[in-house]
């Protein structure tokens, strides 16, 4: 195997003359991090358009492994990076968390393209989860629509710095290390529309809200066939759920009520209103400057 | 024979591999040496071998028609009359035409008349939804907004760094000539001129009594054909454009001095932004 | 078919179109009328009479191929649900266009499964995202949606969770838009409702056992103990949605016995982009480079098919001049090119499911990277082209084909536009093309593994509305270029590729025949290009307008793109003097529809067969969920 010596040897310290090119001194986490970001296998999992760029990404002219992007596994048991590659819909983002939860740690996510990063062109649809990271940590995000090969590999580049820039030392960076299992994500539920577990008491709030008061959020009466299957199952009602086995491994996880993911949107558009409106005082004032000028 | 289809394959792939090597050998070092066109020939129609392209140390340049994400055109800083100025007059038309509806614009006020001003207050664009069509260009009025070639774009935190406002946006015109040259040229024919078309037609105003006002939303169209019609924005267009030559007090047709101050002042604007920016 | 003796009715099968009308006029007048609202076809037939006279329209009428059945909401308009049929005669020809019409409320069309088994999952479809019930229908659930979803989308007074508006474009973008992503502004959707009483414990996803139960596979413990023991010989497999060999995220759920596939039924949605609806907010030129994301692998000719269903409508207006002839060169010419990048991706990961594990794949994406070089080169986008326009294109062909030094590093190139075409089409393609058939054609294992396998007879490509390769690697001499030709195709001289035996082998020779084919139709085009350089590529000399008005009708555009029938349904209904947004935009994807005999196709055959037919129908995801 080929190492690199130049890339490893980043220390401060002396090495005699003699030993140049010899030896290597290195921090463990340039060693660790070299190891890692050398042999990133995306999982061979493509979703949309982008799946297309990402194979040609990986044939001959662009040819990814040429970064230690080796080979592509079609299990997630043996890959580091799932490349999300095109349009997450609501149906698909199930087993998609299913699948990241399967991968081993270290792992990685790259939402590329537009879709995958905020929903893209088909954001506004009903079936459309606007971005992977709503559900997934996303490492990297490769805009464009699709992005070219070049674009990827870019973004490839730029995960592989990001590994660069961790350090052993640092749990936040190697969460992995911690002690005990680590939590999976989640798995949405398809009810009504999507569900995420975690979005649980916002939910509540909001379906209690609207029990209470109809018009306050304009809320259409659904035809009794597709209602809440939760109900369904407390009450029976159905003939043709009744005999429906329920599965158990389906049933939600109970969440750390952490930072909820529409504090983090309400805190953004605040920011920004606060900043677009000290731009407008600013041009404000140098209007009025101007004016006194003359 | 059994087996012969397997070999006659088998041989083909050999040939191909073969090919690669040999093209190889034959360009030797000389592969990565670029004032050469060995590159257009090893990526071109001649080849024969599978070539790879060394992504980060050799990239395939993108044609001029290319389309990334949109940029602004402001005028250069060293333009006599408009430098820093936008090329946009907020017209609206490319936030009416893009597809995935990802142009939001505040259209600017005068602060002391409270009438429109043919620039933006805000432009953003939130490249996550962008579709990268290129409609916005292509029917844009004014040629404010283009499609940018700069595809390297990747970054942590889309949050920060994917909604575009007009300070990311905006890009010099001479930026835009030196990617497309071609393009930039078939406009200025369209245009009539290598200046904005607000500045030209005021150029000329001085001969031309009559003001044509409905800005065309073509692109390449001859500047002598007759006026395409926009029945949806024609509102939009009277607000962005003068009502009246009688409204002389409007910025784009102030007297020299005022617009001399408003240059100073731009470019000031400018410094002060690349000084926070180098902060 | 079989009983080629001359009775009256069969003379009924060499009528023209308008006898053809007359006569169900005439002969089923209490059933039968015609449609004789602004801009429309065909007829309305009553639907309590609906299946007796599709037989009529299929048997005695010679209608025998069902192209397209899809449903519209017209609220507001009349306010009934309609579904709409194209029938054609697989000997050529134009459509016979038959609607039954029923109430919103309760809406219930007798299902046409037992004349077209092809309108099994269109009808499954229009279930799905209209709500009309179809009796009769063998397995009427939800094919793009999940079970349990709230409401039938489609529906003109459904709303999505994070609706915004109607219409495009949005009033808050301009002037005065503030960047308000629709998420942020409706974090969990006003339009969705939950019970009350809503709780996490109790939440179940039933998405999944709905999937096994109405496959009639669910845990049956009666019928497992009423055996001897437990039956362990029959097991029930899936594949996908995340699986290498299903071309995105399709999922097949197969019951196996042993090795042996006994029952295979296709799990689709999984990259359904609500395409139709966004089409139905979005104006006539927002949905172009929607289109593009269809079949992303061929984007020009999924524009060319738009296209051509919207200047169907315009030239219902009074003003409206076709497109020039060097438009529709230039069409012909990107739209062949595309079907070469189809062909050679759709063999190569054919190869990939049977085993030749992407050894083609690489020759051939490295063939495909030329012609998207000149895709990129003339429409700025490598694969998704939106190039084409109402009545012209984006641009003509520039003069040389010139890359521009911008970022660090970047190496430039340039070429002579038509000397590269030339260079493409008389050399570099047909090269591939023959490495291509040294390579499998011959190769005992390719023979091997594909002959006799996944057998559509010819009977069954027709009822089951395949299309392209499938349809004419079953023996149906049928290619829209000649059977229904639009734009210069009936001055072009090719043959139609055609092989009788309908097995995965015949379908490879289907592909390797047009390949061939396209490039003489591409050798034909280049003299053409040459002789119309300098013409306007515009039909009216300038471009388009970018809102244009389209007058209120019906239109049915299809291609023959490079997986088969692609046809767009376009409604213009709705204000004064024309609409700027559809009405209805419907999208006939040949790979949505191929699908349908998956399950005949693949009976009896082995699992490993499976992928191989599978990559034999050729399918891709962007277009079978849309």
């Amino acid at each position: 195997m080929d190492v690199n010596l130049q890339e490893l040897n980043k220390t401060e310290f002396p090495v005699p003359a003699e030993l140049e090119n010899n030896i290597a001194i290195t921090s463990l986490s340039e060693l660790y991090n070299w190891g890692r970001r050398n042999s990133l296998w995306p999982m061979l999992f493509g979703l949309a358009c982008c799946a297309i760029e990402m194979i040609a990404t990986a044939a001959s002219r662009f040819d990814f492994s040429r970064f230690g992007f080796e080979v592509m596994r079609a299990t997630p048991r043996q890959a580091d990076l799932m490349i999300v590659s095109g349009t997450v819909t609501k149906k698909m983002v199930v087993p998609i968390v299913r699948l990241y939860n399967q991968m081993p740690e270290p792992k990685y996510v790259m939402a590329m393209g537009a879709c995958a990063s905020g929903g893209g062109p088909f954001k506004e649809g009903y079936n459309v989860v606007s971005g992977m990271d709503k559900y997934l940590p996303v490492d990297v995000y490769v805009p464009g629509c699709p992005p070219t090969p070049q674009a990827l590999l870019h973004g490839m580049i730029a995960l592989q710095r990001k590994i660069d820039g961790q350090s052993i030392a640092n749990g936040d960076d190697v969460p992995w290390y911690g002690v005990g299992t680590a939590e999976p994500t989640p798995v949405p539920v398809l009810g009504p529309d999507i569900i995420d577990p975690r979005q649980m008491d916002m939910i509540r709030r909001q379906a209690e809200a609207a029990a209470t008061d109809m018009d306050s959020v304009g809320v259409r009466e659904l035809p009794a066939a597709t209602q809440m299957v939760a109900a369904r199952v407390t009450a029976g009602a159905a003939a043709e759920s009744e005999a429906a086995p329920v599965s158990q491994d389906a049933l939600g996880f109970v969440l750390p009520t952490g930072a909820a993911p529409w504090a983090e949107a309400e805190d953004i558009r605040e920011k920004r209103k606060l900043r677009a409106l000290a731009r407008k005082a600013l041009r404000a004032t140098r209007r009025a400057a101007a004016a006194e000028e003359e | 024979m059994y087996g012969t289809g397997l070999a006659k394959g088998l041989l083909l792939t050999m040939r191909h591999f073969v090919e690669s090597y040999v093209d190889d050998i034959r360009y030797g070092f000389r592969k990565y040496h670029h004032s050469t066109d060995n590159f257009g020939i090893r990526q071109g129609t001649k080849t024969k071998g599978v070539i790879t392209v060394q992504y980060p140390d050799e990239k395939v340049a993108v044609p001029e028609r290319f389309r990334f994400v949109p940029f602004l055109i402001v005028e250069d800083e060293d333009h006599p009359t408009r430098a820093g100025k936008d090329w946009c007059t907020s017209c609206g038309i490319c936030a009416k035409v893009c597809p995935p509806q990802c142009i939001w614009i505040v259209r600017g006020n005068d602060p002391n008349t409270g009438r429109p001003v043919p620039e933006p207050e805000a432009f953003f664009i939130d490249i996550d939804i962008c579709m990268n069509c290129g409609y916005c260009a292509e029917y844009c009025p004014f040629d404010a907004i283009k499609m940018d070639h700069d595809y390297e774009l990747a970054s942590y935190d889309r949050t920060t760094h994917h909604i575009h406002d007009k300070e990311r946006l905006s890009k010099p015109n001479s930026y835009w000539r030196s990617i497309a040259p071609t393009r930039a040229y078939e406009e200025m024919l369209a245009r009539g001129s290598w200046e904005h078309k607000d500045a030209a037609k005021e150029a000329r105003r001085g001969a031309a009594s009559a003001r044509s006002s409905a800005p065309r939303p073509a692109v390449e169209q001859p500047a002598a054909a007759v006026p395409a019609k926009s029945e949806a924005t024609e509102p939009a267009e009277a607000s962005a454009t003068p009502a009246s030559p009688a409204e002389g007090a409007t910025p784009w047709s102030e007297d020299e001095a005022k617009r001399e101050e408003r240059r100073r002042k731009a470019l000031e604007r400018k410094a002060r932004r690349a000084a926070q920016r180098g902060q | 078919m079989d009983n080629p003796a001359l009775t009256p009715e069969r003379l009924l099968e060499t009528t023209t179109l308008d006898e053809a009308i007359s006569y169900l006029l005439s002969e089923y007048a209490d059933a039968v009328s015609l449609d004789d609202r602004e801009g429309y076809q065909g007829v309305i037939v009553d639907s309590r009479r609906l299946v007796g006279i599709a037989r009529v329209i299929r048997d005695d009428l010679g209608f025998d191929y069902l192209s397209s059945a899809t449903a519209v909401d017209y609220l507001g308009a009349g306010d009934q649900m309609e579904m709409v049929y194209h029938a054609y005669r697989t000997s050529g020809g134009g459509a016979l266009v038959f609607k039954a019409q029923t109430d919103r409320e309760n809406a219930e069309i007798p299902s046409l499964t037992s004349i077209w088994r092809g309108t099994d999952f269109q009808e499954r479809e229009a279930w799905d995202l209209m709500g009309i019930h179809f009796p009769g229908h063998p397995n009427l659930k939800r094919i793009l949606m999940w079970e349990g979803f709230h409401g039938h989308p489609l529906r003109k007074d459904w709303r999505e969770a994070y609706y915004e508006e109607d219409l495009k474009p949005f009033d808050s973008r301009w002037p005065g838009g503030h960047v308000h992503r629709a998420e942020e502004k409706n974090v969990f959707g006003k339009n969705v409702t939950y019970p009350p009483d809503i709780d996490l414990g109790r939440l179940i996803d039933s998405s999944e056992t709905a999937v096994y139960q109405s496959l009639g596979l669910g845990v049956d413990v009666e019928r497992i103990m009423d055996k001897d023991g437990f039956e362990t010989n029959e097991l029930v497999v899936n594949m996908g949605p995340h699986h290498p060999s299903t071309h995105g995220v399709f999922r097949m759920v197969l019951t196996v016995d042993g090795e042996t596939v006994t029952s295979l039924e296709p799990v689709m949605g999984y990259l359904h982009r609500n395409h139709e609806k966004i089409g139905e907010r979005n104006t006539y030129l927002h949905n172009i480079p929607f289109t593009d994301r269809l079949d992303y692998i061929s984007s020009m000719g999924n524009n060319h098919g738009y296209v051509l269903a919207v200047e169907q409508l315009m030239s219902l207006g009074r003003k409206y001049n076709r497109p020039t002839y060097r438009c529709e060169a230039l069409r012909v010419l990107m739209v062949e090119l595309s079907r070469i990048v189809n062909h050679l991706w759709a063999i190569g990961f054919w190869l990939n499911d049977i085993g030749a594990f992407f050894t083609p794949v690489l020759y051939f994406v490295q063939e495909r990277e030329r012609i998207l070089d000149f895709f990129e080169a003339v429409a700025g986008s490598r694969m998704m082209c939106n190039y084409m326009r109402f009545g012209g294109l984006f641009g003509d062909l520039p003069e040389r084909l010139k890359s521009v030094s911008n970022l660090t590093n970047d190496r430039v190139r340039d070429y002579n536009t038509m000397q590269f075409l030339t260079e493409m089409i008389n050399e570099r393609v047909p090269r591939t093309i023959d490495d291509l058939e040294r390579l499998l054609t011959q190769n005992e294992i390719l023979i091997e593994r594909s002959v006799g396998v996944g057998v559509l007879s010819r009977e069954d490509a027709i009822n089951y509305s395949a299309a392209g390769p499938l349809l004419r690697g079953s023996g149906v001499d049928y290619d829209i270029r000649r059977a229904d030709p639009y734009s210069i195709y009936p001055e072009l001289d090719f043959d139609v590729a055609v092989e009788a035996e309908g097995d995965m082998y015949a379908r490879y020779r289907v592909r390797v025949t047009e390949l061939r084919e396209s490039v003489r139709i591409l050798k034909q085009i280049l003299p053409r290009l040459e002789a119309t350089a300098g013409e306007s590529i515009w039909a009216d000399g300038k471009p388009g307008a970018y809102a244009p008005r389209v007058p209120h009708g019906e239109a049915y555009g299809r291609v023959e793109n490079g997986k088969g029938e692609l046809g767009y349904y376009v409604v213009s209904a709705g204000g004064r003097g024309g609409s700027s947004n559809p009405w209805r935009y419907h999208v006939r994807a040949p790979s949505f529809i191929n699908l349908t005999p998956m399950g005949i196709m693949s009976r009896g055959y082995k699992v490993a067969d499976i992928v191989g037919i599978l990559g034999s129908i050729d399918i891709v995801l962007g277009e079978t969920d849309r």
